[in-house]
Order: structure tokens, then C-alpha cells, then sequence
């Protein structure tokens, strides 16, 4: 059903059932197993440094997700970067955090956003502006990522503001919730994303698995309540570049969990940055094959480059083509 | 205070009991409140909600109370004041990512929940907070919903705009819910 030639940001004709025109809401529901990744943004005003970067990832995914502001330290915005590259015909998904903006401002930039061709929409939290590199910013949270997607559900289904003002052409979005299966409430965890899902969330990224057997538990959850029938869950899923950075990770990036023998693993290797490139390759081996889920999301900070390799090495594109960016990731003109 | 919050979610069945026979009392109150004025009760009522919600719960008196949804613990000590669950950042041992000596708010409302044996309103989704309505008592807001006056009167059907002041209901509706929207 799918044209390896069409254009993954131009807006496809709505299928029955479809909320958005986007590439990767056609993938999931085509049963694909599918793979996104997220691009570092840059600290530059440069929009080669985001091509750049695109390139290598649009090779082996099927959205690229444009955080925002995460770990609450200051880069190129998500809307610049979703601008760029929807610019540039890459399909992407928008991140969207509570922390930095109020629901006036949201909801600007969810309409902004679908007018560039933003198909899908991530609602985070974010994290708190202690874990950046600015904590003596002023946090936002006027929403919290539940009734935020609620929100944008009402936008684009109801076609109305908060406000109750109609919307005269509404957002076509996919959108995502995120998960953390790995830190407390551990027995709550799959409840509360039934919640998110309740509220508007069609598909969910989780944060790095490094514990299989605990995924294992969460996705058992999932399936007692049939969640995974109402939402496409993405397992996040990265390299370790050594032991060393994996320490101060589960010590400073909130809500990561590494399990002790992960990092034996790493220590215990000659080489700790082919045996982190391994490690995720397994990772992704084991988790496609529990049911319910329905493709990763691969986070590698600053190591994009391997990023291509681990997804070929483990075999999940196998079926499919991978697809190269459709336009020459050169600077586009801002005038068209 | 955090020890009296702490014990406040262990006897999160007892407290949500104790406020729900309060509610109907309250509710069956209407017409005093109603009697000596809305707006006139609103003090006195932010006043007593402020200092027994305050000392059980640390309320904040954000005006929409959602404690019998948040197993008795007040979504509003969260940092990033979340209302629907926790963020991704507990620490292992279920305290805060933003103040680590602090246990989860939502760690703790789940166990809150589970003490009420309701796990049920917890999963309800609850809506961003209406700012204009902060400071006010949630107490009467919950009896003007449940009696449909003031802000919650049903709207009349679209009459021709201004000038009818003697419509359908001149003296309790109209004022309470103007009062409502320039009170903050």
C-alpha cells in the first residue's frame, strides 16, 4: 500500500480511521513495525546542523522526533526544527512539553505546526527546570501532558480552542503520549498511560529501556488492559557510549534507569563503545518480540552515526525500504 | 505540613468518607448560602476550607478540588503541579525529581487510592486548572454545581442580546456568576 517514492511530509489522503495525513500513523496501522528516532537539536542558528543530522537518521526511520528543550537545557526550539524539516519533506514528530509554554502559546503553535505539515504531536511533561542548565528559569505547567492532549483531541476533533472558539480548519495530528515503565509507581504505570490514552493518545514513546524483564512486566499490564488495542507503543531504546556516561546518566538524567549488570556489561567489554552499540542492538532484538509492541524509538545523544548501523544490524527495516530523504537536505530558502 | 499530608493519604478512606456526608450537609445548605448570598458566604467559607484542607492536605487552595480523584493527595504540592499522574522523573525510592527529600505527590496518591479501594476516580482526566478561579472555596463551587446556580446555572437559549433584565431569573443566577468572573 505504500509508495516508497511519495513525499513522507506532504499530507497523504486521510484513510478511514486515519486522524492525521502522516507517514507514521499509515506505518502502525498497517501492522509495520516502525522505527523512530530523535535528532539532538543543535545549539546553532544554523539549519545545516539540522539537516546534517536528519540525513543520517531519515535513512532507517519512519518520523524524526524534534525534542523540546529536554532536560530542560536550551537549544534550537522543536517548531524551528519541525519548520526546517518539514521544509525539507522529512516527516517529523513535534515534541511538545508543559514546562516552557501556557496553553495560550500551545495551542498557537499546535495550528503553526500543522500548517508546516507536522503530522504527529508528542504531549510530555518535560522535565523540571532543575535538571537543566538554567533552573533559575520560571516553570510553566499550565498543562499537564494528560490534559494536554486533551486539548490538541478537542482541536482537531471537535475543531475548538479551550476557549470554545471554533477553528476553521483543524490540526490533522497523530498524536503520542510518553511512558516511563521504570521508575515508581512501578504497578500504576500501565493505568495511568491508559489514562493519557483515554485523553487523546494514539501512540506512545517510552523512555530508555536498558530492562527488558521490567518492559516485560509493564507490557503484560498493557495487554491485561488492552491497551495495546488502542494505542501504538514505541519502546525507546539507545546506545550506551561507556560505563562511565551510563553512571552519571542514571544519576543525572531524571527517570533513567541502568540496571547494574548493563553496566558490568559495558565494563567488562574492550571496547565500551562497540559493546553500547551492541547492547542496544539486542535490546531491540528482545523487544520486538514481546507482544503488544509496535517499533522503537531510538534516542542516541550525540551519536546519530551509529544510529543507521544498529537499526540494520538488528533487522527490524528488514521488510522494508529504507527510505532516503526526498529533497537535497541543503539550506532551503526561506522564501519559497 | 508534610507529616499530617503524609497521614492524611493513609487515611485517605476515613477523610474521603468524613467529606463526602460533609458535602451532602453543605450541599442540603443551599438555601442559606443562597439566602444570605454567595458571594457573601465566599470568605468565610475560603477561610475555614484554607485552614482544615491546609493543615490535612497542604492545600492551595486552587478552587477545583480533585482530592477525592487524587487518593487525598493534593496535586497541587506537585512541582509541576500535575494533575492527571506522575512525570517520568520519580526517583527509584518514589520521591521527587524536583525535591528529592519529598515522596512523590503522586506515588503517594496512587497508595491513597488504593486506600479508598477506588481505583476508579483516579483514572477520571482531569482538565487544566482555571486560574481565574484560584483562592476561591470549592466547597461552595461544588454546591452551586450540584444545585446548578451561580457559574453552573443552565444557560438560557439564545435570547435576543441586552436589555431584559426581568427574564427567568433575575436574582440568584445573574450576579453570583458575574461575581464569579471578576472576583480573580
Amino acid at each position: 500500500m505504500m509508495d516508497p517514492q511519495i513525499d513522507p511530509a506532504a499530507p497523504l489522503p486521510n484513510l478511514p480511521g486515519h486522524s492525521s495525513g502522516g507517514r507514521l500513523e499509515r506505518i502502525l496501522r498497517a501492522g509495520k513495525f516502525a522505527v523512530t528516532a530523535e535528532l539532538n537539536p543543535p545549539d546553532s542558528a544554523d539549519p545545516r546542523d539540522v539537516y546534517d543530522r536528519a540525513l543520517v537518521l531519515s535513512e532507517v526511520c519512519d518520523a524524526i522526533n524534534a525534542t523540546d528543550a529536554s532536560g530542560a537545557n536550551c537549544h534550537m526550539s522543536s517548531v524551528g526544527i519541525c519548520s526546517l524539516l518539514t521544509r525539507a519533506g522529512y516527516a517529523v514528530i513535534m515534541q511538545i512539553s508543559c514546562r516552557d509554554r501556557n496553553r495560550i502559546a500551545i495551542q498557537g503553535d499546535v495550528l503553526g505546526a500543522a500548517a508546516m505539515g507536522v503530522q504527529n504531536i508528542l504531549c510530555l511533561t518535560g522535565d523540571g527546570v532543575q535538571a537543566g542548565d538554567q533552573p533559575e528559569a520560571k516553570p510553566v505547567f499550565d498543562f499537564d501532558s494528560t490534559s494536554l492532549l486533551r486539548c490538541i483531541r478537542g482541536m482537531r476533533d471537535e475543531g475548538k480552542f479551550l476557549s470554545g472558539r471554533k477553528i476553521t480548519v483543524p490540526p490533522r495530528v497523530f498524536l503520542g503520549g510518553a511512558a516511563n515503565p521504570f521508575v515508581p509507581p512501578l504497578d500504576h504505570r500501565a493505568i495511568h498511560i491508559g489514562k493519557k490514552i483515554a485523553a487523546g493518545a494514539q501512540f506512545i514513546q517510552t523512555q530508555y529501556c536498558y530492562d527488558v524483564p521490567m518492559l516485560r512486566k509493564f507490557m503484560d499490564k498493557v495487554r491485561e488492559q488492552g491497551l495495546h488495542e488502542k494505542a501504538f507503543f514505541l519502546i525507546g531504546v539507545g546506545p550506551l557510549p561507556s560505563s562511565k556516561t551510563a553512571r552519571w546518566m542514571r544519576s543525572n538524567v531524571p527517570g533513567v534507569h541502568i540496571p547494574d549488570a548493563v553496566i558490568d556489561r559495558m565494563e567488562k567489554s574492550k571496547n565500551e563503545k562497540a559493546e553500547g552499540k551492541q547492547l542496544a542492538i539486542d535490546l531491540i532484538q528482545e523487544i520486538k518480540e514481546i507482544e503488544g509492541v509496535h517499533g522503537v524509538h531510538v534516542m542516541a545523544y550525540r551519536q546519530e552515526e551509529f544510529v543507521n548501523e544498529i537499526i540494520h544490524a538488528s533487522g527490524v527495516m528488514k521488510n522494508r525500504q529504507p527510505r532516503r530523504a526526498p529533497r537535497p537536505a541543503e539550506p532551503v530558502s526561506v522564501v519559497a | 505540613m508534610y507529616a499530617v499530608r503524609l497521614w492524611s493519604v493513609r487515611h485517605a478512606k476515613g477523610l474521603n468518607r468524613f467529606y463526602k456526608a460533609f458535602e451532602r450537609v453543605i450541599v442540603a445548605l443551599h438555601p442559606v448560602w443562597n439566602k444570605i448570598g454567595y458571594e457573601k458566604v465566599e470568605r468565610p467559607f475560603q477561610v475555614m476550607e484554607k485552614a482544615t484542607k491546609g493543615f490535612l492536605f497542604d492545600c492551595q487552595m486552587c478552587g477545583q478540588c480533585a482530592l477525592s480523584s487524587t487518593g487525598m493527595s493534593c496535586p497541587m504540592n506537585c512541582p509541576k503541579t500535575l494533575r492527571n499522574g506522575p512525570c517520568g522523573g520519580v526517583r527509584p525510592n518514589g520521591h521527587c525529581e524536583v525535591k528529592p527529600e519529598m515522596k512523590c505527590v503522586w506515588v503517594q496518591g496512587w497508595a491513597g487510592a488504593e486506600n479508598m479501594g477506588d481505583l476508579g476516580k483516579i483514572q477520571d482526566v482531569q482538565l487544566q486548572v482555571d486560574n481565574k478561579i484560584k483562592g476561591r472555596s470549592s466547597w461552595l463551587r461544588v454546591v452551586r454545581m450540584e444545585k446548578k446556580v451561580g457559574e453552573f446555572a443552565p444557560k438560557p437559549p439564545k435570547a435576543p442580546p441586552a436589555k431584559k433584565p426581568e427574564a427567568a431569573k433575575p436574582d440568584t443566577a445573574k450576579p453570583a456568576a458575574s461575581g464569579e468572573g471578576k472576583a480573580a
